[in-house]
C-alpha cells in the first residue's frame, strides 16, 4: 500500500507538470519595470500604436506623468492629443458597440491585461501575427488563433508567413514556423525592443504602485525585524524563572 | 514647595486604582482580566503549534479593519464593482495595501486555521472534556468557507463570476427542491446584480458577526476546560499547595510574551506575501479574476481559490454529479464526528501507536494531494488520482473507530515533558 502511494505521488508531482505544458509557448518578455526610459517609450507606442481602439480605462494621465517622472508640459505635448486634461482617464472615442460590429468583437481595454494574461503573453502576441488570406483582417496569430486584432505594427515588423517544416521532437509531423518574407522598419532585435517597451508600459499600468509596494516591503520587514529581536528578549527575560 | 516627582506619581496611581474600583463595582473587568489572562494557566510545555490559534485571531482583526476600509470605497454593484476595486488599488490614499493585506489575509486565513486544526489532530485537542471546543471550531471553519464564498464574488471578477455560478450551482444537485435554493440563493436565475448586493450583505454584516461570536464562545469553551498541551495530559490533574497546577504558567505575561514572537513570524511571513507576491503566482488573486465579469464568457479553466481545492477535487472525482456533491458536503462535515469517532484514550500523538501516526500521515498527503488535484483540469488520470486520495481521505475517518481502538499505545507520563 505505502509502496503504491508512493508511486501515486511520483505520478503527481512528474506526470502533472508535463501534462500542464500543452498551451502554446511563450517566448520570456524580460521586461523591468523601473526601467523609467523604456516606460515612457512604451507609453508612447502605446499612445500612438493601441489607444486607438484599446483604453486603459483605470489609468490617469497626471498620475501616469506622475510615474514616468514626466513634466505635466512633456504629458501635454507627448502623450495628449485630444481635448483630455490631466486628470482623465486613458478613454477612447470609439464605441463598443460599433467597434464589436467592425472587428466582430470589442477591444478589450488593457489598463489589467499583463495582470490576466501575463507579460509573456503579450510579449508572444505582438510579436506572432502572419498572413492569413482566409481573415477578414489578413492575419492571424499563433498565440490567439483567430484574433480579431490586425497587425498594427506590421510597418515596424514587416511580413510574416507561416511555413511547415519537420517536427525535430516528434518524427513525421510537421510544424508550424513563422519567416520574416517581408522586411519592416525594424530589425527584429529592433522590433523586440519596441514590444518588450510597450509589454513594460503595460505591466507598469497593471499595478502602478508595484515599485512602490516592493520598497516599502523590505522598510515593514526590517521594522518587523527589530520588532522581533526585541519582543524575543522579552520573552526570554519572562521566562527565565520558569524551569 | 513643589512637588517631587515621586509624590505626582502616587497620586496618579491612586487615581488609576480609584478608576478601577469604580468600574469594578459596576462591570467584572479585573474579574475577567484574571479568568481569561494573569489567573488562566495554561501548559508550560506549548510549542509552536499552539500559536496558531491566537494567530488567526490577529488575522481575523485584521480581515475586520481592512474590510471596513474597504467597504468605504467598494461598490457593491454589477456596473460598478469590478471598477471601484480598481479604484482602490489606484486613486484611494494607500487603497492597494489595504485591499492586499484583505485579500493575502484571506488565504493566510485558512493556511493559519488548517494548521491550527493540524494541531488538533496530533494532540487530540479534540477529545474529552474539549468536544465543544472542537465543534464551534469547526462551526467557525464553516463561517470562514462562506465568508471566503462569499467575499470572492465581490471583485467581480471573471473567476469570482464563474466560480459562484459553479459553487451556487452546486446547490442545484441537491434532489426536487435544489433548483429552488440555488435561485433563492441568487436572487436571480443568474449571478446578477442581486446576487452580487445580497453577497456583499452577507460578507460584511451577517457571517462576520456569527464569526465574532463564535471565536467568542470557541475562547470560552476552552478556558473553562482548560488548554491541552503536546502531552495530552490535562495539568489541572497535579496541583501545587496553593491550588495552581504545577505545569501550568499565566496566559500573561507568559503566552502572551511568547505569542508575540510568534505573531511577529508570521506577519514577517505574510508581509512577503503582501508585499512581494500578493498574486502569489495566480493563487491568492487568480489571473482570470483581472478580466471583469463576462456573462458570455468562462475563463479557460475555472477552479475555486486554492483553500477549497480539496473539497473540489472530491467533488470532480465521480460521475455522479449528486454523489460528488453529497461526498463533498460529507467530506466538509466528517471533521465534527471526530470527538466521537477517535476510541483511543490516549491524546497526543507522542504517546499513540504506528496506527495513528500512519493513518495522520496518510490523511495530511491525502489532503494536500487533493487540493492539487483540484486546481487541474479534469483528466482521466487526475479523476483517478482525486477518486485514490479521496478513498484514504474518507478512510481516515470511517475506519477510524476500528484503528484506533486496536492502538497499543506507550505509558503517558503524569507531569508534562519538554
Amino acid at each position: 500500500m505505502r509502496h503504491r502511494l508512493a508511486l501515486f505521488l511520483i505520478a503527481t508531482l512528474v506526470v502533472a507538470p508535463v501534462l500542464a505544458q500543452h498551451e502554446a509557448e511563450l517566448d520570456k518578455a524580460n521586461n523591468d519595470v523601473a526601467d523609467t526610459a523604456s516606460l515612457q517609450r512604451g507609453a508612447r507606442y502605446y499612445v500612438n500604436y493601441c489607444l486607438g481602439c484599446h483604453s486603459a480605462q483605470y489609468v490617469r494621465y497626471n498620475q501616469l506623468g506622475e510615474g514616468l517622472q514626466l513634466s505635466e508640459d512633456q504629458l501635454l505635448g507627448n502623450l495628449m492629443f485630444t481635448s483630455e486634461l490631466p486628470f482623465d482617464t486613458m478613454s477612447i472615442a470609439l464605441d463598443p458597440e460599433d467597434a464589436a460590429r467592425w472587428f466582430g468583437t470589442a477591444p478589450p481595454d488593457l489598463s489589467l491585461i499583463a495582470r490576466s494574461r501575463g507579460t509573456d503573453y503579450v510579449y508572444t502576441f505582438l510579436r506572432r501575427f502572419y498572413v492569413d488570406d482566409s481573415s477578414p483582417t489578413g492575419v492571424d496569430n499563433t498565440v490567439l488563433e483567430d484574433t480579431a486584432m490586425p497587425h498594427v505594427l506590421w510597418e515596424l515588423q514587416g511580413i510574416q508567413e507561416a511555413v511547415y517544416e519537420a517536427d525535430p521532437e516528434h518524427e513525421g509531423e510537421e510544424r508550424m514556423v513563422l519567416e520574416l518574407t517581408t522586411p519592416g522598419l525594424l530589425s527584429e532585435e529592433e522590433y523586440n525592443e519596441v514590444v518588450r517597451d510597450i509589454v513594460n508600459f503595460l505591466d507598469y499600468i497593471g499595478e502602478p504602485m508595484q515599485l512602490e509596494r516592493r520598497s516599502l516591503g523590505i522598510r515593514v520587514i526590517a521594522f518587523l525585524l527589530v520588532l522581533l529581536l526585541i519582543s524575543y528578549m522579552l520573552k526570554k527575560e519572562i521566562w527565565k524563572d520558569v524551569e | 514647595m513643589a512637588a517631587t516627582e515621586a509624590d505626582v506619581s502616587n497620586r496618579l496611581g491612586r487615581r488609576l486604582n480609584a478608576l478601577g474600583d469604580w468600574i469594578d463595582a459596576r462591570f467584572p473587568m479585573t474579574k475577567l482580566l484574571r479568568e481569561h489572562a494573569t489567573e488562566y494557566y495554561a501548559s508550560k510545555n506549548f510549542n509552536v503549534w499552539y500559536g496558531f490559534g491566537v494567530v488567526a485571531s490577529v488575522v481575523l482583526v485584521m480581515q475586520l479593519v481592512t474590510g471596513i476600509f474597504l467597504a468605504m470605497n467598494y461598490k457593491p454593484a454589477a456596473a460598478e464593482a469590478f471598477a471601484s476595486v480598481e479604484y482602490i488599488m489606484r486613486d484611494v490614499e494607500w487603497g492597494w495595501l489595504i485591499r492586499y493585506l484583505h485579500s493575502t489575509g484571506s488565504s493566510a486565513f485558512f493556511i493559519v486555521v488548517y494548521l491550527h486544526m493540524f494541531r488538533g489532530l496530533m494532540y487530540g485537542s479534540y477529545k474529552k472534556p474539549r468536544e465543544l471546543v472542537w465543534l464551534i471550531g469547526m462551526l467557525i471553519y464553516f463561517c470562514l468557507m462562506a465568508e471566503a464564498f462569499f467575499g470572492y464574488l465581490l471583485p467581480w471578477g471573471n473567476m469570482s463570476y464563474w466560480g459562484a455560478q459553479v459553487i451556487v450551482n452546486l446547490f442545484g444537485t441537491i434532489p426536487w427542491v435544489g433548483e429552488g435554493i440555488s435561485e433563492w440563493i441568487r436572487g436571480d436565475f443568474y449571478i446578477s446584480d442581486i446576487t452580487l448586493n445580497r453577497f456583499f450583505a452577507f460578507h460584511v454584516a451577517a457571517v462576520p458577526l456569527v464569526l465574532l461570536f463564535l471565536v467568542v464562545i470557541h475562547i470560552m469553551a476552552l478556558h473553562e476546560v482548560g488548554s491541552l498541551n503536546p502531552d495530552g495530559i490535562e495539568i489541572k490533574e497535579h496541583k501545587g499547595p496553593d491550588g495552581k497546577p504545577l505545569d501550568g504558567v499565566p496566559f500573561h505575561p507568559y503566552h502572551t510574551s511568547k505569542d508575540l514572537v510568534i505573531i511577529l513570524v508570521f506577519l514577517i511571513a505574510f508581509s512577503g506575501a503582501v508585499f512581494f507576491a500578493p498574486e502569489m503566482g495566480g493563487y491568492f488573486l487568480e489571473h482570470a479574476n483581472f478580466d471583469p465579469a463576462n456573462t458570455l464568457a468562462t475563463p479557460e479553466h475555472i477552479a475555486p481559490v486554492w483553500y477549497f481545492t480539496p473539497f473540489y477535487a472530491i467533488l470532480r472525482a465521480v460521475d455522479n454529479k449528486v454523489l460528488g456533491a453529497a461526498l463533498m458536503a460529507a467530506s466538509v462535515m466528517l471533521p465534527c464526528f471526530l470527538p466521537w469517532l477517535d476510541r483511543c484514550r490516549v491524546k497526543s500523538v507522542r504517546y499513540r501507536s504506528w496506527i495513528y501516526k500512519t493513518a495522520l500521515t496518510l490523511f495530511v498527503i491525502s489532503f494536500l494531494a487533493l487540493g492539487y488535484v483540484g486546481m487541474q483540469e479534469a483528466t482521466a488520470l487526475y479523476k483517478t488520482l482525486a477518486q485514490i486520495f479521496a478513498g484514504i481521505y474518507f478512510a481516515f475517518f470511517v475506519l477510524m473507530p476500528y484503528y484506533s481502538s486496536m492502538e497499543r499505545t506507550k505509558p503517558v507520563p503524569s507531569r508534562v515533558t519538554r
